[in-house]
Parts: structure tokens; sequence; C-alpha cells
């Protein structure tokens, strides 16, 4: 290996977090992913990097909310402020802000709308694979179909790539008989069906190692 | 579109809207608390600081210049706000929480290994990270920070982002190797 060639290694493997956490740039994704492609060693350390993601996000999951007392808090600080004056200069951001804060509301409804449709196109549109998925299976099920109990199966909760689309997301689920049961949650994540009765934890495990290796999947773990 | 949105009620909250304040703490008051929560590993003195943190964000929202997502310049307040509480703390308290970790290295790997099963073994290594690479880990993995983001929120150049995020993960494997799990990496 020369050593243009370590270097750029070097620089490649620095960036393995941020492309796990689907946060780089497109073009330093895809040379991510030309790396990754012809370096073996490069892939299995990629491993270890969405390993560490997976229980980084399982970690901070864990830490639970503040209680009321902080709302509370601090509302009782902003009330004992004194009144505020409006600014007399803002900067050209504020001043962009400022012109969609100063809209009517019914404008401003109908600008929230584009937004929310916008922030909610993912999960509209899994919610229509969901729809779609139930909506395929007839409106007749014998007493020993599966169970579509959402708390029935066994579970794992995955957050999709950023750059997965709709397509991509559905062809993910069907290929691998998978069902959406719940979500989004907090950070994008699913819960999602592998199965429709119980697995061992074994069995959930190789799984869910199959699966985190689909580009659709930016991080998934098992889970109840 | 998150972002707008988020520049949107700076701008109100700036014109002294509470309405918007409520919104704005209602959408990012988990990450900022989780994320101070990390650094200062207590739950009453989180708590507090997420309300000054929210009250900071309600006094400059005026100032503020959209250079960065709303998200992002909060997490650098709270971060401001979390190692100032940091030096203040008690040597005592801080000879407390070394004390644990020194009682949890010293564990016999074989045991602890055969109480826990790796992702178990992985997250108590995380914990274990000092205060400035559980931060970063913490900024990358789960608040989805980028290079630049993470630069801007700790105050340091892109490329030392890059290589503390390289010597925090290093740490791990040592940490993890400590408990009889080696990655074989670096």
């Amino acid at each position: 290996m020369t050593t243009n060639n370590k270097e750029a290694h070097s620089d490649i493997e620095e960036l393995l977090p941020w492309h796990a956490a689907g946060t780089l740039s497109r073009r330093d994704s895809q040379r991510v992913d030309e790396a990754l492609a012809s370096d073996p060693e490069l892939a299995r350390r990629y491993a270890l990097v969405r390993e560490e993601l997976g229980e980084t996000i399982l970690l901070n999951e864990s830490l639970g909310a503040p209680s009321g007392r902080a709302m509370k808090k601090l509302f009782a600080k902003i009330d004992a402020e004194p009144a505020r004056k409006p600014a007399l200069s803002l900067n050209l951001g504020a001043r962009i802000a400022e012109f969609f804060a100063s809209l009517t509301p019914r404008t401003l409804a109908w600008s929230a709308s584009a937004a929310a449709i916008a922030i909610l196109l993912q999960a509209g549109l899994i919610a229509g694979i969901v729809i779609k998925d139930h909506g395929t299976g007839g409106g007749y099920e014998t007493a020993s179909a599966p169970s579509t109990d959402p708390g029935v199966g066994a579970f794992t909760i995955i957050r999709f790539a950023p750059q997965a689309s709709s397509d991509d997301i559905t062809r993910f689920l069907e290929a691998n008989k998978l069902q959406i049961a719940s979500g989004p949650a907090a950070g994008g994540l699913y819960k999602v069906r592998v199965s429709m009765t119980g697995l061992p934890k074994a069995d959930l495990a190789r799984i869910v190692k199959k699966l985190q290796e689909n580009k659709v999947v930016g991080f998934i773990a098992t889970t109840e | 579109m998150q972002t707008t949105s988020d520049e949107v009620l700076i701008a109100r909250i700036a014109g002294g809207d509470r309405l918007a304040m409520q919104v704005l703490f209602a959408r990012h008051q988990v990450r900022v608390y989780r994320f101070v929560l990390r650094l200062v590993r207590n739950e009453a003195t989180a708590e507090d600081l997420i309300s000054e943190v929210f009250l900071d964000v309600w006094r400059q929202a005026g100032k503020f210049e959209g250079r960065s997502a709303v998200s992002t310049w909060m997490l650098g307040i709270a971060r401001f706000k979390a190692l100032s509480v940091l030096r203040k703390r008690p040597e005592e308290e801080l000879d407390e929480e070394t004390a644990e970790q020194i009682e949890d290295q010293a564990d016999d790997p074989e045991v602890a290994l055969a109480k826990k099963d790796k992702a178990a073994v992985l997250r108590q290594c995380l914990s274990k990270l000092s205060a400035e690479h559980r931060e970063i880990v913490d900024l990358v993995y789960y608040h989805e920070k980028s290079v630049e983001e993470v630069a801007g929120i700790v105050g340091i150049p892109e490329a030392t982002v890059k290589t503390r995020m390289f010597y925090a993960r290093k740490k791990l494997s040592e940490l993890l190797k400590e408990q009889g799990i080696d990655r074989g990496w670096p």
C-alpha cells in the first residue's frame, strides 16, 4: 500500500461513524461505500462501528425523560423575566423567520401543513405500506390465521437509513416478511415484527445480524 | 423542514411568544436532557440544567443567527452549562464516581461476561468513557450530528473531531478488552 493509499484509508476509516449515522455528504458517503466494497477488513471494522451506534442509541434511550418539574421551573423563571421589547435589528435568517412568524394564522397554517407533510413523508409512506400490507390480506381470516395482535410475535426496532426511499423500504419489508407494528417513536424508530410467534434470543439475534447488512437499515436491535 | 420550523419558533420566542417556547421545549427537552445527563450523571442536576438551557434560549433568541440548526445551537449551550457544573462539582463527588468505575473494572472478566451478554458489556463500557469521549460518541451516534456540527458544539476544528472520535472508539475497544472482549481492533 502506498503512502497516499494509507492516508486515504485512514481518512475513510475516520469517516465510518458518520457513515453509519447517515450524516455524511453524498460525496463522502460514496467514497466510503466504494472503500467498503473493496476492503474486507474495513468492512469488518464498519460492523464494529454499527454495533457501537446501536448500543449508544439503546443506552441513551434507556435514560428516560425529565419530569414536569423542569418545565414548571423554566416557565416560573420566564414569568419572572422583564417584559420583552421587540428586537430592532435582525439578521437575514431571523428576518426570514420573522416573516414566516408574521404571516396570518391561516397562511401560516398552510405553510405549517406543507412542512408537516414533508416531515411526515417517510412516516406516511411507511404507514401506507402498513395499510397496504393489511389491506391486501383480505377481509376475513380463520381463527388459525396468524395473529394480528401488535403485541404477539418476535420484534426488532429499526431506524431506516435517511436515504432509503419508500420503494426500498417496501421491497425490504416484503423480501424479509416483516411487518411494522408501531412507530415512528423518538429518533425515527419503528417496532417491526419479524415473526408471528416468539423466537429464542439466539434466533432473533441471527435475524437482526442478517437484516442489518441491508442498506435500508440505519439501525436495528432486538426488542420485546 | 424541521429546522425551518425551529427557526420560526425562535423568531417568535425573540418576540416574547411564550407558547412558541412551550412548543420548542416539548420538541427538544428529552434529547437535551439526555445529552446533559450523560455528561453530569445526575438526574436532578440534569433537570435543573435543562431549565437553565431553555431560559438562555428564551433570553438569547433574538441573537440567534441561524448559522447552525437550532438543535445544534441548544446542544452548544447545554454543553457549556454542563461543563460549568462539572467544574464546580466537589472533589469528593468526582472521587466517588472514579471509585465506582475502578470497582467495576476490577470485576473478573469471565464473571462479567457470564453475567451479561456482549451488548450489555458494550453499553457498560460506553458509560465508562471519559466525559470528553462520551460526549463525542453521543453527538455522533445518538444526536446524529455531522463533523461540522460537532466541531461547532464542542468548539474544536473538524480534523480534531475526527481524531477525537477515533480515540474514543479506541478507548472503548480497550475497555472491552479488559472485560474479556477482543474486537481485533485497533
